[in-house]
């Protein structure tokens, strides 16, 4: 369990000063996980509006060291310093104790740098992979990724007079794929259970191996909400069960936080822009699929979670 | 030992302390008998077996921002695949060495010799060696290291050899002992690195208007100190190996009145061909050009200046209907000096380090419009098209016509091809 008076009085590894929009889900995710790191860090991210609105030369928002090298490749450029860290550590030229992360959005982690991340994983490099999914590529000016679920209105899955449901597919589950590359730590969470977000992200660190932890953290614009109200859509997704909040230690899977009461999609679509239209007459068909696979899904998560995992026994 | 062999004996020479790769013929033997020096604990390299050549430069990126001395090698479709990731190596000024087995790109597919991909990076900002044989193609990865990671350079070096024919082609090769390698090299203190956690730094920033054409600049003023280090490298290579090199070799050109120029294997072929003329009493010549990037114009054009007629052999087009590469670059190289130090202020801008503009080359004549050497551009050897003795033969005879008649006729051919 993480203490707020003690997490509070740890140094702010990235600092505020930086040019994320106000209400910006991504720098929220990234506080609450560098503050749950204990030994020094090292940071690559893929290109995206974390990257760009946090390293504006000759500024920097990152205290700690921090290398951006492209968009697909964060995973990559990661396993290639943890390898070097390795090398030397083994030579004796360093002593330190290190972890690495590695930050990607969903789109350059979903999507085009989906093979990096699977190879580095498959390989068993020691880095924690953050995905801070606002399911869409928000820095090139909201276009639909493979993680924008089904119905959301975006540049590239617009509502207009013949398709009138936004995105027609539905989203990728990048999370339980991460699971089935059976490496020690997989978890989803998002930044208003900033409890369970950093008590994963503790056990990611703590892992020898890698580590993949999937953040739901909400572009305001994107997804049309007011700045004030990113961290109660968090909330809303959890309670819907659009986004359950879980893990997957050494195969087993676990729901973290499981809902009181399961809310209607209606109550995570509704306050959102990028909706709207799902709620004009003749699209009330839509909303019923999205909540019949909401549904679907978070049965056969529960399933997976009952018998510890998808026909997966755990590691001894 | 094979030109591949050579190469993967200099690596575990240098023993760097990451290797990330991916295999491609011709390069895949590169990779397989170093993973076997991994494997019997001969270097102590951590080897990263990445799930293709994006992610081997990606992390060789990654690797050398943290401090380590990086290499990967690759050919062909491979290099192509990390083109994007060539150019943020250069940028942020990381010291990686690559070998390069050069092959021909797709389509069609072909696995043979030929140099378009590493022209297709000809302007990424990496230096560029090229070798003529296996023993060169081991000489030159052990000083690329010192190359570019001389203080005033940090660049990226490739070091690129012919695809099958150097890198499969049977040779002996004079190696030097670990120790003198060793030594030559010497150990390595990065700059900045991402592993000194007490220091942070932030690589890879986001520039605006208002820094990146600083920041290009400064990559473009490095490049500029690069040839007077090759030499000096090359010379102190020699000290050691009885073997010196240094921007290109000029064979037989003192006196030639007419030349070939050639990147790699083939630069052998046309010093043969050079030899049997010779002895007929031909004046001709070869200039084999070793450092291609960045591209040591004034000095190329000043060993050619005495030469009346010049053809220029590409194994790669550029498909601009200008001819080939090298061709373009020699072309342009004859018409003014490119380091123009009275030109340049020094006030303004710092001086040019070690330019390779010499104030004498103006004066040779060689840039004077009339008297501006005859040259033509031969594409050969496309897809591993074999180029022979005889064919080089013909482009002598032909090079001897435009001498006596000063008339060059069609300035670019295709040699060796079916039309
Ligand atoms: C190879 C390549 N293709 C496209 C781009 C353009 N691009 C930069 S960021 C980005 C989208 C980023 O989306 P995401 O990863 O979801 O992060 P976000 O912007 O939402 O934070 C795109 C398409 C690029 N930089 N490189």
């Amino acid at each position: 369990m993480a203490n707020l008076r003690e997490l509070s009085r740890k140094d702010e590894l990235l600092t505020g000063g930086h040019r994320a929009c106000a209400g910006c889900g991504a720098p929220v995710a990234v506080r609450q996980v560098l503050k749950a790191v204990d030994t020094p860090v090292v940071v690559g991210c893929a290109t995206g509006c974390l990257e760009v609105t946090t390293t504006i030369y000759p500024y920097s928002a990152w205290n700690v060291p921090f290398i951006h090298s492209a968009f697909e490749n964060v995973a990559a450029t990661v396993s290639g310093i943890e390898a070097a860290y390795r090398s030397l550590k083994r030579q004796g030229r360093i002593q330190r104790d290190i972890q690495f992360v590695a930050f990607g959005g969903d789109g350059g982690t979903y999507d085009i740098g989906f093979q990096a991340l699977s190879g580095a994983m498959e390989r068993g490099h020691d880095m924690v992979y953050i995905c801070y999914d606002n399911q869409a590529y928000m820095n090139t000016g909201i276009q639909r990724s493979s993680a924008t679920p089904r119905g959301a209105a975006t540049t590239t899955s617009p509502a207009g007079r013949v398709a009138t449901g936004g995105k027609s597919q539905y989203r990728k589950d990048l999370t339980a794929v991460m699971a089935a590359h059976d490496i020690p730590y997989v978890a989803q969470t998002t930044i208003s259970h900033w409890n369970d977000l950093i008590t994963k992200v503790r056990k990611a660190f703590a892992v020898e191996g890698p580590a993949f932890v999937n953040i739901l953290a909400p572009c305001r614009l994107g997804w049309q909400i007011d700045s004030a109200d990113s961290i109660e859509i968090c909330r809303k997704a959890v309670d819907t069960c659009f986004w359950p909040l879980y893990e997957v230690e050494n195969g087993v899977w676990k729901i973290t936080v499981k809902p009181k009461e399961k809310k209607p999609i209606t109550e995570w679509l509704r306050p959102q822009g990028r909706f709207r239209h799902l709620f004009k007459p003749g699209n009330e068909k839509i909303i019923e699929e999205i909540q019949a696979d909401v549904d679907r899904r978070w049965e056969m998560l529960q399933k997976r979670c009952e018998v510890g995992g998808a026909g997966m026994m755990p590691r001894e | 030992m094979t030109g591949n062999e050579a190469v993967a004996e200099a690596m575990r020479q240098v023993n760097p302390d990451v290797v990330a790769a991916y295999p491609i013929t011709p390069q895949t033997e590169i990779v397989q008998i170093f993973s076997t020096f991994v494997a019997d604990g001969l270097v102590k390299t951590e080897f990263v077996t990445v799930e293709s050549e994006h992610s081997a430069m990606s992390a060789t990126i990654g690797a050398a921002a943290a401090g380590a001395r990086a290499m990967t090698a690759t050919s062909s479709q491979g290099f192509a695949l990390m083109w994007e990731m060539l150019y943020i190596a250069a940028g942020l000024r990381l010291p990686i060495v690559m070998p390069v087995v050069n092959r021909a790109l797709s389509a069609p597919i072909n696995i043979h010799c030929d140099h378009s991909d590493t022209m297709g990076a000809r302007d990424s900002g990496w230096i560029q060696i090229f070798s003529e044989n296996a023993q060169e193609a081991y000489d030159n990865v052990i000083q690329a290291v010192r190359i570019a990671e001389s203080r005033d350079v940090l660049l990226p070096a490739m070091v690129c050899m012919d695809g099958f024919i150097v890198s499969h082609g049977m040779e002996s090769v004079k190696l030097l002992k670990d120790e003198e390698v060793r030594g030559f090299i010497g150990g390595y203190e990065p700059a900045y690195s991402l592993l000194d956690v007490d220091h942070p730094i932030t690589v890879g920033a986001l520039d605006f208007a208002d820094w990146y054409f600083e920041h290009k600049r400064q990559e473009a003023a490095a490049e500029v100190p690069v040839a007077e280090v090759v030499r000096r490298v090359g010379e102190e290579y020699g000290k050691l190996s009885g073997r010196s090199y240094g921007l290109f070799e000029a064979y037989r050109l003192d006196d030639a009145e007419v030349a070939v120029v050639a990147l790699g294997s083939t630069a052998g072929t046309a010093k043969a061909v050079v030899d049997e003329l010779r002895r007929e009493g031909v004046r001709a010549g070869v200039l084999k050009i070793r450092l291609y990037r960045p591209f040591p114009g004034d000095e190329i054009v000043r060993v050619l200046s005495g030469v009346k007629a010049i053809a220029v052999l590409d194994r790669s087009d550029t498909f601009s209907t200008m001819g080939g590469p090298v061709f373009i670059d020699i072309k342009a190289s004859m018409y003014a000096p490119i380091y123009d130090d009275s030109v340049y202020d020094d006030s303004v801008h710092g001086p040019v380090r070690g330019s390779t503009h010499d104030r004498d080359a103006r004066d040779t004549g060689a840039r004077d419009t009339t008297q501006r050497p005859v040259i033509v551009n031969y594409i050969y050897g496309l897809g591993g098209r074999d180029i022979d003795l005889e064919q080089i033969r013909k482009v002598y005879e032909r090079l001897q016509a435009i001498a006596t008649t000063g008339e060059a006729g069609q300035c670019v051919s295709y040699l060796g091809v079916r039309e």
